[in-house]
């Protein structure tokens, strides 16, 4: 018998190419989702050597970063950049003949929601994009991570990464959430442990009861945050939850051929026995609801403790929390909940799925947001945006004072018109907080999406537990 | 690709750590569809106000750092998005090395394949080297990448690893696709094999 292997282990076995002497594989590449920011070069580089698409049919383009949120963006976008790195997507889809779904399409949306929504994303895949939150992809058992725009060019040419094997860590949530506990507090609350360092040059499989009843949406906002942890990737094996999931879906395998697959992903799992480099476990007990108050995704509390000082750390830590602080504005021993918020954002790779719309949704239920409050829902894809309105969810958002969108990136990283002023403070839903993300001096707290929408209605962030 | 050559230049100290990919290029300069030109707007946040005034206490605005080519940096540079902007900005800048205790994945490979070489080293070279980087312009380091050694001004040598591959990459300014090509046969046959066992992929 072979030795006994993880989840990764197995993935990457099956999609070595050929490997040399010292270790580096050259690693196929079974999809790659490509998007407007990260590409044009990479075709540009085709262009110039006179190389083609090798696989056209394994690679899927959607514009979502630069793409603005509000009506007529299909007719007319105003921001000259942007209209250039769309039209230059537009017109690389069709002159390499890949698959496209330009914002015209009900189906646009963020890359990340799209893949796993049209079933390109399938467990035991390797899945590529230039973009860190392809980690998102993972949480179907999928070997996914972001790439380089030189890497892009050589998925694009050859279907294929070199690439060396990164080292196997274990993240497992036991036991069950609390109430208002979230998939969000759970990624969050990891990389408050590890920090964003913690888990580079490994995989991370997370693991345990709490991940195994999260749903698929759930999973992906665990895995969408890897990459913040400085891992390459983030994996939860595939079980009846992903199965259910991808059957039916409009780019999953039929009939037999989906019998086949599944047979072979039920395969999909880490062995007994199998060793990991680096184990982490946390209770899903003690996770409670989190926001960040600084300027790295590791500054991770509980809503119920107090900013920090900078002397709470050591080493180069101490110097950044310093500066964190300034740039934030806060004061240690300030109580988070104090915290004055005069932005919502509900959205994004990481929380723009139609589950955490519901879950927002709930929270703003015939309520309205606080006056003077700017709140923005942005759905994910055209589609989350179609069922919320199908659901009732849209109206619930409007008839609560928040504006209701288009998909896209939006405000996660605020390349199209959707940004934070000078020293507003947004409760975002979104991954990073790092200076300037969100807009030029604007101070983002990452929080879940029902806190956000507590926050919206209090104007302060808050214990969502007090909501529920 | 250039062919990295060993050479002697400025390092400039940056012990800030987590470093970030927003800090090193701005998202508002992701929208070239361009590889160059983007040097000026390297650390542009840290490094203008927003009438487009220099800084004068940021590090590389100093008269003693403009020509830096060397960066030591805290740890985990580079962390955050996969935006090969970050290095396509450092290099237009006239970066050639940073020198860290850790450094983000992907901007790690980025750097790579654009001519840059990072360096890891334990915490105590970092210190060491910060050091000698905070004596400005007369403190010239000299990295030689063949030999995986790096002379500070005062002649201490400090040797590091690189991997294999990479170097030889680096040392040759090969091309990652080009060579890669060379092995389609195995693609094919993989692809072949591939296509046998999971059709529907």
């Amino acid at each position: 018998m072979s030795a006994p292997k993880t989840l990764y282990d197995k993935i990457w076995d099956a999609h070595v190419v050929s490997e040399d002497a010292d270790g580096t594989c050259l690693l196929y590449i079974d999809r790659h989702l490509v998007h407007e920011v990260t590409s044009p070069q990479a075709f540009e580089g085709l262009r110039m050597t006179g190389r083609k698409v090798r696989c056209p049919e394994k690679t899927i383009a959607v514009p979502d970063h630069n793409v603005p949120t509000t009506e007529g963006r299909d007719k007319h976008i105003e921001n000259e950049e942007s209209r250039i790195q769309v039209e230059a997507l537009d017109k690389n889809a069709r002159d390499f003949g890949i698959h496209y779904y330009p914002v015209t399409d009900i189906r646009q949306g963020i890359v990340h929601i799209v893949g796993p929504e049209q079933g390109w994303t399938l467990p035991g895949m390797t899945v590529v994009c230039g973009d860190s939150h392809t980690a998102t992809h993972g949480a179907f058992g999928a070997l996914a991570h972001g790439i380089g725009t030189s890497e892009v060019e050589h998925v694009l040419a050859t279907q294929t990464l070199i690439q060396k094997k990164s080292k196997n860590m274990k993240v497992e949530i036991t036991g069950k959430l609390k109430p208002g506990v979230t998939a969000k507090d759970i990624t969050l609350a990891v990389i408050g442990l590890t920090g964003t360092a913690g888990g580079t040059g490994h995989v991370i499989e997370y693991c345990g009861e709490a991940i195994r009843s999260l749903s698929m949406e759930g999973r992906m906002t665990v895995c969408n945050m890897a990459i913040e942890g400085g891992a390459r990737a983030g994996l939860i094996a595939p079980d009846e939850t992903t199965f259910n999931y991808v059957r039916g879906r409009a780019h999953a395998p039929k009939g037999a051929q989906f019998e086949a697959a599944l047979s072979w992903w039920k395969t999909l799992f880490t062995d007994e026995g199998a060793v990991f480099d680096k184990v982490v476990t946390i209770r899903g007990e003690d996770i409670e609801p989190v926001v960040t108050w600084g300027t790295s995704p590791e500054d991770v509390l509980p809503i119920s403790a107090v900013v920090p000082a900078p002397e709470d750390f050591t080493g180069g830590k101490v110097e950044a929390v310093r500066r964190s602080l300034d740039y934030m504005g806060l004061t240690p021993g300030q109580k988070l909940t104090d915290i004055a918020i005069d932005t919502v954002f509900i959205g994004s790779c990481t929380n723009g799925r139609i589950e955490d719309l519901r879950a927002a949704a709930k929270i703003v239920e015939g309520k309205k947001i606080k006056p003077g409050m700017r709140a923005m829902v942005v759905p994910g894809s055209g589609l989350v945006r179609h069922q919320a309105e199908e659901e009732g969810i849209a109206q619930i958002f409007i008839d609560a004072g928040f504006e209701w969108r288009l998909a896209g990136c939006s405000m996660c990283l605020a390349m199209n018109p959707d940004q934070l002023g000078e020293y507003e403070r947004c409760a975002s839903t979104s991954n990073r907080n790092f200076e300037g993300r969100q807009g030029y001096k604007g101070r983002t707290h990452l929080v879940s999406p029902e806190m956000a929408a507590a926050a919206a209605l209090t104007g302060h962030l808050t214990d969502v537990r007090e909501m529920i | 690709m250039k062919k990295f050559e060993k050479f002697t230049g400025i390092a400039a100290p940056m012990p800030l750590v987590n470093i970030d990919t927003d800090m090193i290029i701005p998202k508002g300069f992701l929208k070239t569809i361009k590889r160059t030109g983007l040097g000026v707007h390297a650390f542009d946040e840290m490094r203008y106000d927003r009438q487009g005034n220099e800084i004068p206490d940021f590090v590389l605005n100093k008269p003693q750092y403009r020509k830096t080519e060397i960066l030591i940096a805290g740890d985990n540079f580079g962390c955050g998005s996969s935006r090969e902007h970050a290095p396509w900005a450092l290099a237009d800048f006239g970066i050639k090395v940073i020198v860290s205790t850790s450094f983000a994945d992907i901007f790690f490979n980025n750097s790579f394949k654009n001519g840059m070489l990072p360096i890891v080293l334990p915490a105590e070279q970092v210190e060491l080297l910060m050091k000698d980087a905070e004596r400005g312009e007369n403190a010239r380091m000299t990295v030689d990448l063949e030999a995986q050694e790096i002379t500070t001004s005062d002649g201490q040598v400090i040797t590091f690893e690189v991997d294999a591959f990479k170097k030889h990459c680096l040392l040759n300014g090969l091309d990652d696709i080009g060579l890669t090509l060379e092995k389609a046969s195995a693609i094919d046959s993989f692809e072949s094999q591939s296509a046998q066992a999971r059709p529907w992929v």
